[in-house]
């Protein structure tokens, strides 16, 4: 099997006239990195893998050993669409071990694929399909304030406007690299949009949310136009999330539906919610990474603010959306919070790990909350026993430091590297003196 | 695509062959097994000998008189005529007494056509336009390559030799993927749906959901 793919991913590059392999892999924040190798070092890379000085990637440092090697997944293999061919290119992701082999600890696919084998061995196989919002602006000067690029809102059709034409291209480059795209549209707030992936298992899918957000800039930049995937970069309308579409099958079998219950919700899916509450706050840090994650995470967006589910309630954490009629494949259920600046490989693991731990010590479902929760007190919430989402990256912080459970998904290496970088981000974030401050005191007071 | 003689073969034939995924065409008379023949050949034919022995004995030799001369063929004779058999070895590679149990032709058809689904032929597969060279590992469809990732063209490849045959998800991951896939039984439907894409939207349907059963590559009469 390992061989056959090999040749023919030797084969494609001899073929197609491949002058340039990349191979990308991900720092532990979520930037994807690459370098490149001439199509003769093809062979030497799938066979023993090209070794690199990680020290220069965040979060891959180690006190001793600098050098790491990148392993490529020969199953990711694909020639890069936008390229011209007579200069063509191809890329592969890595996986990234140490000298010996072994996987490197500081590696987030790795990281994830060991989440997933935890997974497997209980008869799992977790699938993801996100929903991925994301702004288009004018390029502007570094440090200035964005601008729109259309006044559009939720599911206008602006034939005309640059933006779709831009979502279009992108959509086409997607399908095209194994992306398929379930739905798209223009998006509440001017310039925003969102494309809806088809669900993959996961591994497969942090792969795709790196190549999308690759894809989208890489697009956006040949028309001159900025895509972001920052949280909250209009103060006024609303953020971009990455909303996620959970399942997990046994063989051919949904695990997360049942016949029995009135939402067709099995007790696996019901623990597995139970897992994601318990533990939101421990994970937050991971899915909403940014200081700016957290000025989504605000009532009268769209974005939830308390631990919550319900059926139909999109200021509740978690949603169950109606499946088609019949479709038991297509039960699932909905996580709000993540924002597309998170590293998926890593989002995805303590995503997988909260919901694993509920099935495993068979939390139960706290009841489900289809109020407005932003129309109630605190003192109706806490009564109902429902608490909020960590307020800002520090609530955040301080809550994962506490967590055995990230801790032991994400692995001491980057556990403690996370903390450590998103600690003096904090800290950056903390002595800055805003706009808002000037506006509000440097004459008041 | 089988070639099966006469036009209209027995009800029972017709609807084991439907139900067992092969697709079909009735050929009326031996002369025409040329002119119907679809591109890239005939994958084998049935012939009824039971009721026209001489038509189709004759059916028989226009199959193997073609340019790509049918390797596998599946004649019917009644009992009476079993002793046609004795002279004609050279004319067909499986026969079968009529009348039949259809659990019987099911499992001839099976093991006749076992090579054609395990062992490619020849180096080249093509099927409506799309074209596999086995030997480059390159697809190409109405002449432009297709960019697939190793996968997507070993479940191709599994489609574009078997047309017309209906697959379950587990069929398909233990002869495609083998035992060392990752992604878990909806993997099948994953590279389907990344299958369609790249063949774009006017040949997606090409691969073809056989609702509560799997995929289906090629028309089938069927699905109507």
């Amino acid at each position: 099997m390992r061989d056959a793919q090999r040749d023919y991913v030797l084969r494609t590059v001899e073929e197609r006239g491949i002058r340039l392999v990349r191979l990308w892999f991900t720092d532990v924040l979520g930037n994807l990195k690459s370098f490149a190798i001439s199509p003769a070092e093809m062979e030497n890379a799938l066979n023993d893998g090209m070794s690199f000085d990680g020290s220069s990637i965040d979060g891959y440092g180690r006190v001793q050993e600098a050098d790491v090697l990148a392993l490529p997944d020969p199953n990711t293999f694909e020639v890069l669409p936008w390229v011209e061919s007579k200069s063509a290119e191809a890329r592969v992701f890595c996986d990234i071990a140490q000298l010996d082999g072994t996987p490197f600890e500081g590696d987030p696919r790795q990281v994830l694929r060991r989440n997933l084998d935890a997974a497997r061995r209980q008869g799992f196989v977790f699938y993801v399909a996100p929903d991925i919002e994301y702004f288009y602006f004018a390029p502007g000067e570094h440090g200035g304030r964005p601008v729109p690029l259309d006044h559009g809102g939720f599911f206008d059709l602006t034939t005309t406007d640059i933006t779709s034409s831009l979502r279009k291209e992108t959509i086409r480059t997607l399908e095209t690299m194994s992306i398929p795209v379930e739905y798209s549209f223009h998006e509440d707030s001017p310039s925003q949009h969102e494309i809806d992936l088809r669900h993959t298992d996961a591994l497969t899918m942090a792969d795709s949310v790196m190549t999308f957000r690759f894809v989208v800039k890489e697009i956006a930049a040949m028309r001159n136009v900025h895509a972001t995937f920052m949280p909250k970069p209009l103060e006024s309308v609303q953020g971009s999330g990455m909303h996620l579409h959970l399942s997990l099958f046994k063989g051919d079998t949904n695990a997360f539906h049942s016949e029995d219950d009135p939402y067709n919700l099995s007790d696996t899916a019901k623990s597995f919610m139970a897992g994601l509450l318990r533990h939101a706050g421990e994970i937050a840090a991971v899915t909403n990474q940014t200081v700016n994650s957290y000025k989504r995470l605000v009532p009268g967006f769209e974005a939830p603010v308390h631990v919550s589910w319900a059926r139909n309630n999109r200021s509740g954490l978690i949603r169950v959306p109606v499946p088609k009629r019949g479709n038991e494949h297509a039960t699932r259920i909905e996580l709000r919070s993540p924002d597309p600046a998170c590293n998926p490989y890593l989002a995805f693991s303590v995503i997988l790990a909260a919901g694993l731990r509920g099935i495993e010590q068979g939390y139960e479902l706290p009841m489900e909350s289809d109020a407005n929760l932003f129309e109630m007190g605190d003192a109706a919430l806490t009564k109902l026993g429902i608490e909020q989402l960590p307020q800002s990256l520090n609530d955040a912080l301080r809550t994962m430091e506490s967590s055995t459970l990230v801790a032991e998904a994400l692995g001491e290496h980057i556990f403690e590297w996370f903390l450590r970088n998103k600690r003096a981000e904090w800290r950056k974030y903390k002595t800055h003196v805003s706009q808002f401050e000037v506006d509000t005191y440097l004459r008041a007071l | 695509m089988l070639a099966v003689f006469p036009d209209s073969p027995g009800v029972e034939l017709a609807r084991t062959l439907d139900l067992s995924g092969y697709s079909w065409k009735g050929v009326a008379t031996p002369e025409l097994m040329g002119r119907l023949q679809p591109a890239e050949g005939w994958m084998g034919a049935v012939v009824c000998c039971d009721e026209d022995p001489e038509g189709g004995w004759a059916a028989c030799r226009a199959l193997r008189r073609l340019d790509r001369p049918v390797r596998r063929i599946l004649v019917l004779v009644t009992g009476a005529h079993i002793g046609d058999l004795e002279i004609r070895e050279n004319l067909f590679d499986d026969f079968l007494l009529s009348p039949f149990h259809p659990r019987e032709l099911e499992a001839r058809l099976r093991h006749l056509f076992y090579n054609e689904l395990t062992a490619p032929s020849s180096s080249v597969v093509e099927h409506a336009g799309l074209r596999l060279n086995l030997e480059t590992y390159q697809a190409t469809f109405g002449g432009s390559p297709l960019d697939l990732t190793y996968m997507e063209y070993e479940l191709l490849k599994y489609f574009v030799q078997n047309p017309g045959r209906v697959f379950s998800r587990e069929v398909l991951l233990s002869e495609v993927w083998g035992y060392e896939y990752f992604g878990g039984a909806r993997t099948v439907d994953v590279h389907v749906r990344r299958l369609r894409a790249k063949l774009g939207e006017e040949h997606a349907h090409l691969i073809e959901t056989v609702r509560s059963v799997g995929y289906r590559f090629g028309s089938s009469k069927w699905s109507g």
